[in-house]
């Protein structure tokens, strides 16, 4: 094995025991653990939506959007405003093209004046982009906690009573974000692999200069990812609206993407999904199993290892593979 | 070589360009005939890339003008200019590496691309047709280029040598009316070097394709070349056919004098 990938092995490796263990445990039965990890793997499944959203943007104009969280917010609360005068799928088309709208106003007002600056000129516009679209958003659609009905029960469902004791408490909501969340992906895919379209976008991502010489117009391919990414935050403020109403913690919520897509790499489509679910799990667990155990032993005031444990293990991943995951390593030449 | 030449399909006019204080380019005027195959050298530095730049609209120059079959303008976008029916190459590679050999040659041909999103994403009907009928097109570039057997190889794999032949088949699937290479022979060995003289040939002879060369090595250049520009520090100081040329006294003060 690469001596290289060592260290990050043994990160991924400590991981997995930790989320095992508690199996082990005298008192942890089966069914609860599993509830936690399903419960973690449907959190991670939201994360890994912002993620998307973020590494489809950062691939095709390596625009570091620190605006995605708040594009999520303002796709949640336009569906959820709309939604209360309309039928559901209406307001989601509605919604839909609020969001394209945004991708060309972002790509006339700002991207195009600021092609070939720095990153960081361009990550600051973004950084703007974000506290506008957060303010812009209550403007017009108000700062109450607004509700997305989706139409289903909220009496959680009880399955394989017989394999445990005491079955396994299920959401439908929960079980109906991973369906569409996978839906999505494979559309994304879809689009990716098969369109021209698709080619375009993943040329543009390899390299700009040629892609131009080929035909391919850049201004309209930034409009056509920024509104792809602008569907997907749609769709992440859809299901997670739906799950905790739409409000502006949402948007904190979302920023869990960024950690998510240190971990996979920031170019990696898999890697956003991956890097979703393993922060997903991973806080879960460390919530509700290691935080008592810490409590204990150190006599704390509190747990709250949900709230940093992302970033932590975000940190520990640009220490021994600042990659990410799957993302390209970068080799400069001296 | 005794060729009959076509009518002037590309000039350009005047041309200056400069980046801040530095002169990139001054004055700088040629013209192009339709089927020759048109070489730009001169040493390093000599402006041949900024000139390349200019007609692809990747650089605006401060002054002068390029017409392309009589239609004048000062600046066209890249992607307006491969829509005109110009495609070029690349000196450091430009390749989609991540993308195979079919796939990369593909987005060639994503300009004459008429069928919708879903269409294509379904693989409807006439959807099929179209990409079957665009694959056909590069099935043939690379037959012609010898790739056959890497074409679901993803390009970054590839030897540099076959890798510049990507960026060549690439070019060739837009169809162009007349065609760029910057530098095809940068870093080749002589056998790589002649394979790629010979495609060169053979697309100016079986397409009708123009072509538009820059190159660093004059050996190459003066065997396959109809008529030479020869900049030097942006500077035009000789133009016409490779015996003219070579025979040209700042010409060789300039470039052989100093470098071989």
């Amino acid at each position: 094995m690469n001596a290289r990938n060592l260290p990050v092995t043994l990160l991924l490796a400590l991981l997995a025991v930790g989320m095992v263990l508690p199996l082990f445990q005298a008192g942890t039965a089966t069914g609860f653990w599993l509830e936690v990890l399903i419960g973690g793997l449907m959190a991670g499944v939201l994360y890994a939506l912002v993620a998307l959203g973020f590494v489809l943007i950062f691939k095709a104009s390596g625009v570091f959007n620190f605006a995605q969280g708040a594009m999520v917010l303002f796709a949640a609360l336009s569906l959820a405003r709309l939604s209360e005068v309309m039928p559901l799928w209406l307001a989601f088309v509605l919604s839909a093209l609020i969001m394209v709208a945004f991708a060309w106003l972002v790509e006339r007002l700002v991207l195009r004046r600021l092609v070939n600056q720095e990153g960081v000129t361009l990550l600051m516009a973004t950084l703007g982009i974000a506290f506008f679209l957060d303010g812009f958003g209550q403007t017009i659609w108000g700062s109450e906690i607004y509700r997305i009905d989706l139409g289903l029960s909220k009496e959680p469902m009880l399955v394989l009573q017989s394999v445990f004791q005491g079955g396994l408490l299920l959401n439908r909501d929960d079980i109906l974000a991973a369906v569409i969340a996978t839906l999505l992906v494979l559309l994304l895919a879809l689009f990716f692999q098969k369109t021209a379209t698709g080619r375009a976008l993943r040329a543009v991502a390899d390299d700009h200069q040629a892609a131009q010489s080929v035909g391919i117009p850049l201004s309209t391919i930034w409009v056509i990812v920024w509104s792809v990414a602008g569907f997907v935050a749609l769709v992440a403020g859809m299901v997670w609206g739906s799950k905790l109403g739409v409000q502006f913690s949402l948007q904190e919520t979302a920023l869990r993407a960024l950690p998510v897509v240190i971990l996979g790499g920031f170019t990696s489509v898999p890697g956003a999904i991956i890097g979703g679910l393993i922060i997903g799990v991973g806080e879960k667990m460390a919530e509700v199993f290691l935080s008592p155990i810490l409590v204990r032993a150190f006599d704390l005031a509190g747990g709250g290892i949900e709230n940093w444990f992302a970033y932590v293990l975000a940190l520990l991943f640009l220490l021994v593979r600042p990659e990410g995951l799957f993302g390209e390593r970068h080799i400069d030449r001296v | 070589m005794a060729r009959t030449l076509g009518d002037v399909i590309l000039s350009v006019e005047s041309i200056s360009l400069a980046f801040g204080g530095v002169k990139a380019l001054t004055d700088i005027s040629f013209d192009v005939r339709e089927h020759e195959i048109r070489a730009i050298i001169g040493p390093n530095g000599a402006g041949k890339s900024s000139m390349l730049n200019v007609i692809n609209g990747v650089y605006v120059p401060q002054a002068g003008k390029v017409t392309l079959r009589g239609r004048t303008f000062s600046h066209m976008e890249p992607h307006e200019v491969a829509l005109a029916g110009i495609a070029r190459t690349f000196q450091s590679l430009a390749l989609f590496k991540g993308m195979s050999v079919l796939d990369n040659i593909m987005t060639g041909r994503n300009l004459r691309m008429k069928s919708g999103l879903l269409a294509q994403a379904l693989r409807l009907g006439p959807a099929e047709r179209e990409e079957i009928e665009h694959r056909r097109v590069c099935e043939r570039i690379i037959d012609f280029l010898e790739i056959q057997a890497y074409r679901k190889v993803p390009v970054g794999r590839l030897p540099y040598g076959l890798q510049k032949r990507v960026d060549l088949g690439r070019a060739l699937a837009m169809e162009p009316s007349i065609l760029l290479l910057d530098e095809p022979m940068a870093g080749m060995n002589t056998e790589e070097k002649q394979d790629m003289s010979r495609f060169v040939l053979d697309v100016n002879d079986e397409f009708g394709t123009t072509i538009v060369l820059i190159e660093h090595d004059m050996g190459v250049v003066m065997d396959i070349s109809d008529r030479v520009v020869v900049l030097d520090y942006g500077r035009k100081i000789g133009d016409g056919p490779p015996d003219e040329v070579r025979a040209n006294e700042e010409v060789i003060r300039a470039y052989l004098g100093t470098s071989h």
